[in-house]
């Protein structure tokens, strides 16, 4: 049951894979006859003459088909769909939702059940005492993620239909989609580090090909780029602390580990001098993967960028499921971290930090989907609060809830874009709520259960957060804490604000706002059973993720700080009560903002323009980082190319001598016969001469 | 089992059909197609003898196989070959490589056709008896012959620059190997034979074995290429023709690393250990320097040759590592580089037959007109990035894996390698196949052929197979790197305990 969990979605993904390969080829002729003009300037010229009656859709002239229309995305030249585009939008969201049914009788099945399951497939690396397999592993912390992955990946495709039914390119979005979604069920399902870390770099190749979707978009493709590398910064740590780990347990294998683990306390490990702490530095090095991965402060800058790629994708990936990863990795290393106590101050210090820094961001953006990646990354930053306070249920809890509500809000945003024919700047909506008044319903419970409103699913997680960080007895607890509420306020104001702006008041597009339209059933019927998720991921769950039911449910699967959940119980009425007010007093401020008084907001920025501008370019972080890392390291290889390699090792080194030979012998074949290979036979023969003699010479003796 | 010399049938066919292309004269079109067809007969054939090869090997002996033993020059010196797990990988690549590089040659050669493939098919000989030789002088001829042909196909066949290019190349790799020629003349009166088996099991004295490691290493550093004695490789690669790319990358850079293997780990053991930190410095500086020299080159085929130089850096890191997990690695990442780099030139020269051009610049867009050409790129590029599911990366994983165990520095420097090669591989993906499709000139570009697609899309099904499945080619190996492993670890240690005794 678990192979065609995880590799139903590969399959979809091949399959679309074929029929975009055979459509875009059927559409592209091969061929290695380049029309060569004897004179190259004169044709060059005659075809940019050429070009230009053909108007910017160069593509036209090769395709005859009728039915191209306009192209409401902007992104490049229109194209007629590929044929097939209807068998693979089928094909893949049909074996997802296959795939996620399974995944809830997985759920069933392993958590209540207690069946835990491991599946050898294949053996991968094995070199001496490295032995890496293929497994799929499912205990009830990987349940919950095929869950999560599964369902939401499904909902997103059948979403996709409807929202990328324009776009020439389906058949390749939905194989990208599906490829994503058997990366990341690979991803939780690992059983090993490395396994973990195939899973890592494939859902980020994904969600590289995805944000580049539109390729023609200059800004996509550098979207795209940024997101891999500064995901591989990350994943620099990440790599080095798999190595440390070998070198400490000569295992990549989480039993072994885990078993091990106890014994490294007190080991260290020696860097360049440095004496630290075996399990600290090992935690920090893989908690650096999880930040790139999770958007985390300072590694932050690619997910805001990565709106660029189609909207479906931020809600799948860039918010429901790879984003998670991170935390997904420290729940899963938690009997490490439970022994790293400075490794868990850090990631809650990371994690509070992201959480108050994003949530100011989002207060000021002006693009629908910015506001909600802010949103998330300020979210993940909840999360991590939670594992650092060693209650790791509870940061799985919001992961599972955020899931459902953060991708209701993206798909929302989504037909809300949709409704007004790609326009995304908030600033040019408002009084939306009439025109499309059931995607203003979805909204409006998405929002509710993001900002923590009683009874919705996001109350019970988030709270529960809050709760933890301030019971735990983490060094940074107090930070965490206040970071926490602070943004509970802040996040409901944003978030009202989006609400408020889009759909209230009078509109500001008049032309797109007579045009606005609900959308088609492919579009609302995912983000109605988005909304219902939103609801009852909630309460049902409640006493499995933070309650007593915590040991039973998870069982071995995570190992909880074992204190945490009781003492999360037991602190005053007043703080358990304190973000549903700082929850009601954004909303407030938000009303009073956005509906009673609309000019303080304006009034507010211009009485504070270098907090707002701060803000508004998001603290300055990709002009710090272009300055410190992009430039210098351009800058450095540019140096090194031109005056390491070109000036000193080849002007001192034996390209000095070989521009001597070389003179000399360009005389010599200009005076003689001018075959080069003439005198090259003549160096062979010397040269074999030469040694003949040697060898006989010596030999003989 | 055998009576017939199958290594030496392995070894001397392509020389066979070098000289029935040299009978064959004549200078029309038919005799052109002849020397293709001829050639291309040969490098098959001799791959289906070298797959025997791989039949009867046996994996699980750590002794060299097909061992074939005849009189030569002297007392001493005789011609002595055989493979074992870490020779018989590289010629199995050398074989595979060949027919591709031949078939790639199809058209865009059409100037002395039959040289051509003469150099081609006598290069091949020499490739496979480099690896296979197991006497010193034996291997010092090939080892150097290999120089010649190379040098023509550069010199003759090559761009604008050929001439500076190959006398460059030729000069640096000379250098190394006079070094070697003396060091080889020292292990003979050291020893009384050049016999490669004999010579690992003779004791080599410290002083001497500091000596001939370096000369050695000057040879082969060069071939590699390390950092600082990089830059033949460069200009080596731009002014090849595509399939004089691909052998020089697949296969020629492979000579270095095999050299380590063969000679300076098992002969030189406590030397390899006294100088281990030199080459790591080196190692590292080599991801470093090159990666970011990468970053801003202009011309495709250099900065998938400076990619190169960083991605051998990895394997001069795992092989003098010492380790099980490095040695292995360095031995698969030769493997993985061999097909990622060659199909990386062969997707360039696919483009520049096109375009007659290499410079980034010119490109932007094929993907709109080329989707079998984007697909296959990216493959490569995600290979040469290192990502896991492609065989780049379990060379990668594994050579800082075994390193991490011995220097941390090391293994932490070059693990930036991972970072900076992402962001060269990725931005020449993006400047070249993705974009709006402006250019006029690019207008009229078509889709890979069929015969394209016959050279690249067994390279595709090779990367992946071998980055799910590396099985084959770690097992091949397992038994000869562990046994040297062992010898080399055991050296090290009794040097040490005697060290403590005093």
């Amino acid at each position: 049951m678990v192979q065609a969990i995880v590799f139903l979605p590969l399959l979809g993904a091949i399959l679309a894979g074929l029929i975009a390969l055979a459509g875009a080829h059927a559409r592209n002729p091969s061929g290695d006859e380049v029309e060569h003009h004897g004179d190259h300037g004169h044709g060059a010229h005659a075809h940019a003459s050429a070009s230009i009656n053909e108007d910017a859709s160069v593509i036209h002239e090769t395709h005859h088909e009728p039915g191209d229309g306009h192209d409401d995305h902007g992104h490049g030249p229109a194209e007629p769909p590929a044929a097939g585009s209807r068998g693979a939008e089928l094909i893949t969201t049909g074996l997802l939702f296959v795939s996620a049914a399974l995944s809830w009788m997985t759920l069933v099945d392993v958590g209540f059940n207690g069946h835990d399951v491991r599946y050898q497939l294949l053996p991968w690396i094995f070199s001496g005492d490295l032995q890496v397999w293929w497994t799929l592993r499912v205990d009830t912390l990987t349940a919950v993620m095929l869950v999560v992955v599964t369902t939401v990946s499904s909902l997103v495709h059948l979403y996709s239909i409807g929202y990328m039914d324009e776009d020439p390119n389906r058949p390749r979005f939905f194989g990208y989609l599906s490829l994503f979604t058997f990366a990341m069920l690979m991803l939780v399902t690992a059983d090993n580090l490395v396994q973990l870390f195939f899973g890592w770099e494939g859902v980020g190749l994904a969600s590289y090909l995805l944000i580049g979707f539109w390729y023609q978009k200059p800004t996509a493709n550098a979207a795209a780029i940024k997101a891999f590398v500064v995901n591989r910064v990350g994943d620099f740590g990440f790599a080095l602390g798999i190595f440390a780990i070998f070198m400490l347990t000569s295992s990549t294998d989480f039993e072994t580990i885990f078993h091990a683990a106890p014994s490294l306390t007190g080991k260290t490990i020696d860097f360049l001098g440095w004496h630290a702490d075996a399990l600290t530095l090992t935690c920090l090095l893989l908690f650096m993967g999880a930040m790139g991965k999770s958007a985390q402060f300072l590694l932050h800058t690619w997910l805001p960028d990565a709106m660029e790629g189609p909207t479906p994708v931020s809600a799948l990936i860039h918010a429901a499921t790879m984003v998670t990863a991170g935390v997904f990795m420290v729940a899963r290393l938690s009997p490490l971290f439970e022994l790293a106590p400075t490794a868990q101050a850090v990631v809650m210090f990371f994690g509070a930090t992201t959480a108050f820094f994003a949530a100011t961001i989002g207060l000021v953006q002006n693009d629908i989907k910015r506001i909600v990646a802010y949103s998330t990354c300020s979210q993940l930053g909840y999360m991590f609060v939670a594992m650092g306070a060693g209650a790791y249920s509870v940061g799985m809890f919001h992961l599972f809830t955020h899931a459902f509500f953060k991708a209701l809000l993206f798909l929302g945003s989504g037909s809300v874009i949709y409704a007004m024919h790609h326009e995304q700047d908030i600033r040019n909506m408002g009084g939306l709520w009439k025109k499309i008044p059931y995607t203003y319903a979805v909204m409006v419970v998405g929002t509710l259960a993001l900002t923590g409103f009683p009874l919705t699913a996001g109350y019970f997680s988030k709270d529960a957060i809050i709760e933890a960080a301030y019971a735990s007895h983490n060094p940074f607890a107090v930070y965490g804490f206040l970071m926490t509420i602070v943004a509970a306020g802040l996040t409901s104001f944003y978030s009202w604000r989006l609400i408020f702006k889009t759909f209230h008041g009078e509109p500001h597009d008049e032309h797109h706002y007579e045009a606005a339209h609900e959308a088609p059933l492919w579009i609302l019927i995912p983000i109605g059973a988005l909304a219902v998720g939103s609801f009852v991921a909630g309460l049902p769950f409640k006493e499995l993720f933070a309650g007593h039911g915590i040991e039973e449910f998870f069982r071995e699967s995570v190992k909880m700080n074992p204190h945490i959940i009781e003492e999360m119980h037991h602190i005053p009425e007043t703080i358990a009560f304190l973000p549903t007010v700082m929850m009601v007093l954004g909303f407030l401020v938000s009303y009073l903002f956005y509906i009673r008084r609309p000019y303080l907001p304006v009034e507010l920025a211009k009485t504070q323009p270098m907090l707002y501008q701060f803000l508004l370019n998001k603290w300055y972080f990709d002009e710090l980082y272009d300055l410190i890392f992009v430039r210098p390291a351009k800058w450095l290889g540019y140096q090194l190319w031109k005056k390491g390699d070109g000036f000193i090792i080849d002007g001192f080194g034996p390209d000095g001598v070989s521009a001597r030979v070389l003179d000399v012998t360009r005389n010599v074949v200009k005076i003689q016969t001018g075959y080069l290979y003439h005198y090259a036979f003549a160096m062979l023969i010397g040269a074999a001469g030469l040694i003949t003699w040697f060898m006989f010479g010596f030999g003989g003796q | 089992m055998t009576t017939w010399p199958i290594l030496s049938v392995t070894t001397f066919l392509p020389l066979v059909g070098a000289l029935i292309v040299y009978l064959s004269r004549g200078d029309d079109e038919a005799a052109r197609r002849n020397s293709r067809w001829i050639a291309l007969w040969t490098t098959l054939i001799t791959f289906a003898v070298s797959v025997i090869l791989v039949m009867r090997f046996d994996p699980n002996s750590a002794d060299f196989q097909f061992v074939e033993k005849a009189s030569w020059l002297a007392t001493g010196i005789t011609y002595h070959m055989g493979v074992d797990g870490i020779s018989l990988p590289l010629v199995i690549l050398t074989t595979a490589v060949m027919p591709f590089c031949i078939i790639a040659s199809w058209k865009a050669i059409t100037n002395r056709v039959r040289e051509y493939m003469m150099a081609f098919l006598i290069l091949e000989t020499l490739m496979i008896g480099t690896f296979s030789a197991l006497d010193l002088v034996l291997f010092y001829l090939f080892f150097e012959g290999g120089l010649i042909p190379m040098f023509l196909i550069i010199g003759v066949w090559g761009g604008p620059r050929r001439v500076y290019a190959s006398f460059k190349f030729f000069l640096y790799t000379l250098l190394g190997s006079v070094l070697m020629l003396l060091a080889i003349m020292a292990l003979y009166w050291n020893g009384g034979t050049t016999d490669i088996p004999a010579l690992m099991h003779t004791a080599v004295p410290r002083s001497l074995q500091t000596w001939a490691w370096l000369a050695f290493f000057a040879s082969f550093a060069v071939k590699m290429p390390m950092w600082p004695v990089h830059t033949w490789l460069p200009d080596a690669h731009v002014e090849a023709p595509t399939a004089g790319s691909v052998v020089l990358a697949a296969i020629l850079l492979k000579m270095g690393g095999y050299g380590f293997l063969r000679f300076s780990l098992p002969m030189f053991p406590l030397a390899s250990h006294d100088f281990a930190p030199l080459v790591f410095t080196m190692s590292a500086i080599a991801i470093i320097y090159t990666s970011l020299v990468a970053l801003m080159q202009e011309d495709m085929k250099k900065l998938i040759a400076y990619s190169s130089v960083a991605h051998m850096g990895f394997v001069t890191m795992g092989i003098f590592a010492g380790t099980m997990q490095g040695v292995a690695g360095g031995v698969f990442q030769m493997i993985s580089h061999g097909i990622v780099s060659g199909a990386l030139f062969l997707c360039v020269g696919v483009v520049y037959d096109r375009l007659h051009t290499r410079e980034i610049a010119a490109y932007g867009g094929l993907v709109n007109r080329m989707p079998l050409y984007a697909l296959t790129f990216m493959v490569f590029t995600m290979a040469n990035v290192g990502l896991p599911g492609t065989s780049g990366f379990i060379g990668e994983f594994m050579t800082l894996l075994g390193t991490f165990k011995v220097s941390i520095p090391t293994a932490f420097f070059a693990t930036f390698g991972v970072i900076l090669s992402a962001a060269y591989a990725l931005w020449l993906y993006r400047k070249i196949v993705f974009g709006a499709l402006v250019k006029p000139s690019l207008m009229s570009m078509k889709d890979m052929t069929l015969r394209e697609c016959v050279i690249l899309f067994p390279m595709i099904a090779l990367t992946i197979l071998f980055g799910v499945y590396p099985k084959p080619v770690l097992d091949m190996s397992a038994a000869s790197v562990q046994q040297l492993v062992n010898n080399y670890n055991t050296a090290v240690t009794a040097v040490k305990a005697a060290a403590l005794l005093h």
